[in-house]
């Protein structure tokens, strides 16, 4: 091509550069790890070897964690689907009262770490010492516990209280951005409202709807917190508490090692084909739906339901959110677990104690805040950087890292911790194993996708021609860069950078596979606590993220409702 | 013979009269429509025909079935009006086929499959979609989907068909041709229109009677002709097409265009109506406008101050006193330059009132 | 008048797809000048190539003298230093930052002083009629104002020449009116070249000195000015492309051309040159009706009242044809025909084209 010739002045040689540095900070942080682990779950003794990769995925132990998986997920994304549609239907299309308040209500789960969740309901309804339960069997005078939560019923039904979110948000955005006269022209047409209902709505948010359950189920086939707090003591164990099992038993052997790559292997798989799919039924099934002038949609009027299904909405908020919550912060002021919670037996103490004596609660604060506040600042630096690359600039080989863009999003957080490992504990030179830093690069590499995200939708609100308006009025790429973008997409960046600062505090998937005595962050020292018999300290210390959680993201509600006006 | 008949027909959201009793009878068969800006009301009365606004007061009818009265407690909803309806943003549905989408009436009727099939496909036939009635409506372009529309809406044998703007998301050439099949369907179904549009050219082409409105209040019905050639206020004219208000005052016995120092031509004759009057319009249309010379006894007299060649017309603005006047003459029909003095003869001056 | 741009053998792809092809063009200082066509021509690839957006694959651009950009030598200036002012279709005007310093950056940017900077700027805001609205945000205004700091913006350094890139083509048709004669006068009043770039033909008849006819595949069919263009097309794309254009295909019998397969005679002098099938093009308002002969005897097929214009569908044996007469004058000449009615036309003017130029157009 004749424009190969004309470089001169032309910056070119800069985006070269910067192309190199994201595709750099993409393989180091994520493909590399990744294709470790496929290498090793391949490889034995550096030959091929696919004859054992399938020994051991048929193992009785890794095939009943890989069926686990399976049954978790199916029955948690069945279950989110049908109670977040459901909600999402009557806050957008009914007249239930409290309408816009209610449908803030229902996004309050999203804050609530599911393991933080698991973690309140093995109180309540473990089988035996679950407040609840004996409760239950004191009141009738039986022996037979209400409901045991250590199944596979109680692990799908916790994971489905705390994951339907996913749902509820895509499909009410669908039935609020839906042409009205869709339904109307059903109506006219000669339709009832249930008649259109099944016929025209449900049909038209299906795909949002599917993407939703997809999301869950990805989200759920790699979801260790609630079976580990759940499952593990029945010996459920799903792909990734398997994967912590054994990297953390044998402290490193090769076999455990197999194991552990090879079950990430499946899970890699796993999310290749729900993240394809996903795009299957985003790309083909995305109707064209927004329309012209709007008017208020139908409503269904719901008559002498409005007030028991509102009470049923609030029924279901209090006992699947501010029950736990409640349970959560009283336990965590008795001084032994297993004390009736009476108010003669509650005091602040624990709280004290975790937050200014006790030093394994008070490094793993410290820990959280401080790597969090790392990983947010530097992938937010990265993402923008990365982004802008793909969103905006043209340059050869870009195509490379879009690919490599894609990764973050597919890469569940056991797989990006086992990588991490067999990466970073010198077989490469580097050993940082052991170390915070370790658990900074996996966090990196974790929350990239959410950065990307933030980013590149800010920058595609950022119109071409602006910056080629102030290149024309005499600025220079850097100066246009400068004066233009980066205002532009500060809002962007800010929010990428809670978008990783507070999942990072509650983190639990990745860190409890790479953390040190000294290196404890607040969700593994919650769970090691749990694990350990100190039930008191683990809950304070939830009750105590939780607060933290709270009170963030009425920051962030107050950031973005500030960047909105 | 009026078959649709809105009575004393008014609408109020909170404080604000959105339809101010409204009186309308449309005849069995008649293309009526409805014509104003947005926001002037069109399109909450026809979503009261319809069904899917409440009346806040007087009743809606067609033949001899009460549709809406809230003084009676009645309320048919739309699903049993049996109306045909056509909507601006198309509104086909696009997980069904084309065929899905116009037999979807036909089935919630419970007619028999034969029937469906042989009324879905006549439908097609009128709306030249057969070809395409196994396609989905995302692959049809903009009139292809409206075209589905009027399918769906044609396959149950409405009465009354409800068009909501539907032609206002085309692009013009395609606009005009939906505009020749829409009547033409018309003539074909016999069924009665009431169509609703802020586009002038649209509704004289097609309607038989037009309603102009302004703010929720009926501001005048009649045909095309006598709307444009007659315009009952100076919204009415100014709506319909290209117009010019130019200021006139009395100064003693004669009328001067504002800040002009020549009186009007004795050819310009001011209705006896505008004597009390100290200040009034005279009302244009650019194109009936000629360029005349100083000698005519119906030459105002004009300054060009921009000429611009658009093609077919030449458009002039020609500054008389302090006012200003649009003035389109034919490509080739005589006319001055930029800056020159010119000569205007009003071929149909209207004359209104400052505050009519 | 010397040419203040110059596009020398200019080429331009994308992939496999060839959008600009050996163009030539010279715009002259002071003058304002347009390239029209239908959209996707390559009409905004060449104004982006002018303003340094794009490089060329081939060819040579010179603004003001100076080679900005040119394959051979490989040479390149980059937009920033070209000295140009640029309005975007989407008014590009940047939403962080007030009317006055989105009008005040180029400025800046040329490191003017303070005092100068704010004299002018001020100045620009009163002339493109934004007193008192600089403290404001683009968000705070509409379309029409939004495009005034875009011209501002484009204007306040003294460019050698302003590119319009679809400008119009955002607002609403009131306001694309006004803005048109705005532009217009503040390009006599600046004195500068003003290349415009539009799809919409009446905007660039009203606006130019000289315009060039783009077709689909970026080649250029006229240069002229807009009489001449209007008037004497250089083929049926030209025509066609500026307005509503009616096309009668004539049969030749005896070195007579007739209607169709018909037995009337086009009353109009017959094509000059060789083809092997002719057809007549000519305008609505080409069209004379008349009530008696002579004439071409037609039916009217549709009669359509528009409001200011009766429009008539008039059938001519096989032929087919649309004529717009004046409400008025139709109603006082008793020309409002109703449907199968018969009418006798005349011509004004007549085109004669190729009738190999019809098929290319309609494909």
């Amino acid at each position: 091509m004749a424009n190969g010739t004309i470089k001169k002045d032309s910056g070119f040689g800069i985006a070269q550069v910067i192309l190199f540095i994201s595709i750099a900070i993409l393989v180091i942080f994520v493909a590399w790890p990744v294709l470790l682990i496929l290498f090793n779950a391949f490889f034995v003794e550096g030959n091929f070897n696919s004859m054992d990769f399938y020994k051991v995925l048929t193992e009785p132990e890794t095939f009943q964690a890989l069926i686990n998986s399976l049954i978790i997920a199916s029955m948690t994304t069945v279950g989110s689907t049908i109670v977040g549609t459901f909600f999402a239907w009557l806050v957008t299309r009914t007249d239930l009262p409290y309408k816009t308040f209610m449908k803030s209500l229902f996004l309050v789960p999203f804050m609530l770490p599911s393991f933080i969740g698991a973690l309140a309901w093995k109180m309540l309804l473990s089988p035996h010492s679950g407040y609840i339960n004996k409760w239950f069997m004191a009141t009738f005078n039986t022996t037979e516990p209400l409901f045991d939560i250590y199944t596979y019923y109680g692990i799908s039904c916790v994971e489905v209280m705390y994951l339907f979110p996913f749902v509820f948000i895509q499909v009410c955005g669908a039935l609020e951005r839906m042409d009205p006269t869709l339904e109307e022209s059903a109506r006219i047409s000669g339709a009832g409202l249930f008649t259109i209902t099944r016929k025209i709505t449900i049909p038209l948010v299906l795909p949002s709807i599917m993407s939703g359950a997809l999301l869950i189920m990805l989200y759920s086939m790699a979801h260790f917190g609630t079976v580990a707090v759940l499952g593990i003591e029945q010996g459920i164990y799903n792909i990734p508490t398997l994967i912590y099992e054994k990297i953390h038993e044998s402290a490193g052997s090769f076999a455990s090692i197999r194991t552990g790559t090879v079950l990430a292997t499946v899970l890699i798989v796993s999310a290749a084909c729900i993240i394809w799919a996903q795009q299957k039924v985003l790309s083909k099934g995305h109707y064209q739906i927004i329309g012209g002038k709007s008017f208020r949609p139908m409503e269904l009027k719901l008559r002498g339901l409005r007030y028991p299904l509102l009470f049923f909405c609030l029924a279901y908020i209090g006992f699947t959110i501010l029950l736990p919550t409640v349970v959560i912060f009283m336990v965590g002021g008795v001084e032994t677990y297993g004390l009736p919670l009476t108010w003669e037996n509650l005091s602040l103490d624990n709280y004290k104690y975790i937050l200014f004596e006790y030093d394994v609660t008070r490094d793993a604060i410290f820990n959280s805040v401080t790597l969090g506040l790392a990983a947010a600042f530097i992938t937010m630096f990265a993402g923008v950087m990365i982004s802008y690359v793909i969103v905006k600039m043209k340059v050869r080989g870009k195509g490379i890292l879009e690919f490599l863009g894609m990764l973050p999003f597919s890469v569940p957080g056991s797989v990006i911790a086992l990588g991490v490992i067999l990466a970073w504990s010198g077989q490469f030179g580097i050993n940082i194993y052991n170390t915070v830093w370790i658990i900074l690069v996996s966090y990196i590499a974790r929350y990239m996708a959410f950065s990307l995200k933030a980013n590149s939708a800010a920058l595609e609100q950022v119109h071409d021609s602006l910056m080629e308006a102030s290149r024309s009025c005499g600025a220079s790429m850097w100066q246009s860069l400068k004066d233009i973008v980066i205002p532009l997409v500060r809002p962007g960046m800010i929010s990428a950078f809670f978008l990783i600062f507070l999942p990072a505090l509650r983190e639990l998937t990745v860190s409890i596979m790479l953390y040190a005595p000294t290196t404890r962050t607040i969700g593994v020292a919650i769970y090691t606590l749990n694990e350990d018999g100190e039930t008191v300290m683990s809950t304070a210390l939830a009750g105590i993220a939780l607060i933290i959680i709270v009170l963030g993201q009425m920051f962030i509600n107050h950031l973005t409702k500030k960047a909105s006006e | 013979m009026s078959y649709i008949r809105l009575v004393n027909v008014t609408k109020r959201f909170g404080d604000v009269t959105a339809v101010d009793n409204l009186n309308i009878e449309i005849g069995k068969g008649e293309c009526f429509s409805m014509l104003g800006p947005s926001g002037c009301g069109k399109t909450t009365t026809l979503r009261m025909v319809a069904g899917f606004e409440d009346l806040s007061d007087g009743e809606v009818w067609v033949g001899d079935r009460l549709l809406s009265s809230p003084k009676k407690h009645h309320y048919t909803p739309p699903e049993n009006r049996n109306f045909g309806m056509v909507f601006q943003a198309f509104a086909v549905w696009p997980h069904m086929s084309v065929y899905e989408n116009v037999a979807f009436p036909l089935r919630l009727r419970k007619l028999p499959n034969a029937e469906i099939e042989q009324r879905t496909k006549d439908a097609l036939t009128a709306t030249n979609l057969l070809k395409a009635a196994n396609d989905s409506p995302a692959d049809l372009s903009g009139g292809g989907k409206q075209r589905v529309a009027l399918a769906r809406a044609l396959a149950i044998n409405p009465d009354v068909m409800l068009l909501d703007e539907p032609l206002s998301s085309l692009d013009p050439h395609l606009r005009e041709e939906m505009r020749f099949e829409i009547k033409d369907l018309q003539r074909k179904y016999g069924f009665s229109i009431i169509y609703v549009t802020h586009d002038q050219s649209e509704a004289m082409a097609l309607s038989d009677r037009i309603l102009v409105m302004k703010l929720g209040v009926m501001q005048q019905i009649d045909s095309p002709l006598d709307v444009y050639n007659n315009p009952k206020n100076k919204f009415v004219f100014s709506f319909i097409g290209v117009s010019s208000f130019t200021d006139v005052v009395w100064k003693g016995k004669d009328a001067y265009i504002k800040g002009s120092e020549h009186k009007l031509p004795s050819g310009l004759i001011v209705p006896e109506r505008m004597k009390a009057e100290e200040m009034f319009n005279l009302a244009s249309r650019p194109t009936e406008i000629r360029f005349t010379n100083a000698n005519d006894p119906n030459g105002v007299r004009g300054h060009v101050i921009r000429k611009a060649f658009l093609g077919e017309i030449v458009d002039y603005l020609v500054k008389i006193g302090d006012q200003e006047v649009r003035v389109q003459i034919g490509r080739r029909d005589p006319g001055p330059e930029a800056d020159e003095t010119c000569y205007l003869h009003f071929l149909r001056p209207f004359w209104y009132k400052v505050n009519e | 008048m010397e040419d203040i741009i110059k596009v020398e053998g200019v080429a331009k792809g994308y992939g496999k797809h060839q959008v600009l092809q050996n163009l030539d063009i010279a715009i002259k200082k002071g003058e304002c000048f347009t390239l029209l066509g239908p959209s996707g021509c390559g009409k905004t690839v060449l104004i982006r190539l002018i303003a340094g957006h794009e490089v060329p694959d081939e060819g040579k651009i010179i603004i003001d003298e100076t080679v900005v950009a040119d394959s051979a030598s490989g040479e390149y200036i980059p937009p920033e230093r070209r000295g140009l002012g640029i309005v975007f279709q989407d008014y590009a005007v940047w939403p962080h930052m007030t009317v006055y310093e989105n009008i005040a950056y180029p400025l800046k940017m040329e490191k003017r002083p303070k005092e100068e900077i704010n004299e002018l700027v001020m100045k620009m805001i009163d002339v493109v009629g934004m007193k008192g609205l600089d403290k404001r945000l683009p968000s705070e205004l509409s379309g029409g104002q939004q495009q005034r700091v875009a011209l501002a913006r484009a204007l306040v350094a003294d460019p050698s020449v302003m590119l319009l890139d679809e400008p119009l083509s955002n607002l609403d048709a009131n306001l694309r009116e006004e803005m048109r004669f705005e532009i217009k006068a503040l390009q006599r009043k600046f004195g500068i070249t003003v290349l415009f770039v539009t799809h919409d033909q009446e905007v660039a008849l009203a606006i130019s000195d000289r315009l060039a006819i783009m077709d689909a595949t970026g080649k250029i069919r006229q240069i002229g000015n807009p009489y001449e263009i209007f008037e004497k097309p250089a083929d049926l794309f030209v025509f066609k492309f500026m307005g509503i254009a009616n096309f009668v295909h004539a049969t030749e019998k005896n070195g007579k051309f007739y209607v169709g397969n018909g037995n009337q005679e086009i009353p109009w002098e017959g094509p000059k040159g060789k083809a092997a099938k002719w057809v007549a093009g000519f305008r609505p308002s080409d069209v004379e009706i008349h009530r008696e002969g002579p004439g071409l005897k037609g039916i009217i097929h549709r009669a359509n009242f528009l409001g200011a214009t009766m429009d008539y569908a008039i059938d001519v044996d096989d032929q087919s044809l649309r004529t717009e007469i004046e409400t008025h004058t139709a109603i006082n000449n008793d020309l409002m025909f109703k449907e199968g009615e018969e009418c006798y036309i005349t011509f004004k003017a007549l085109h004669w084209f190729d009738a190999e130029q019809l098929k290319e157009v309609e494909e």
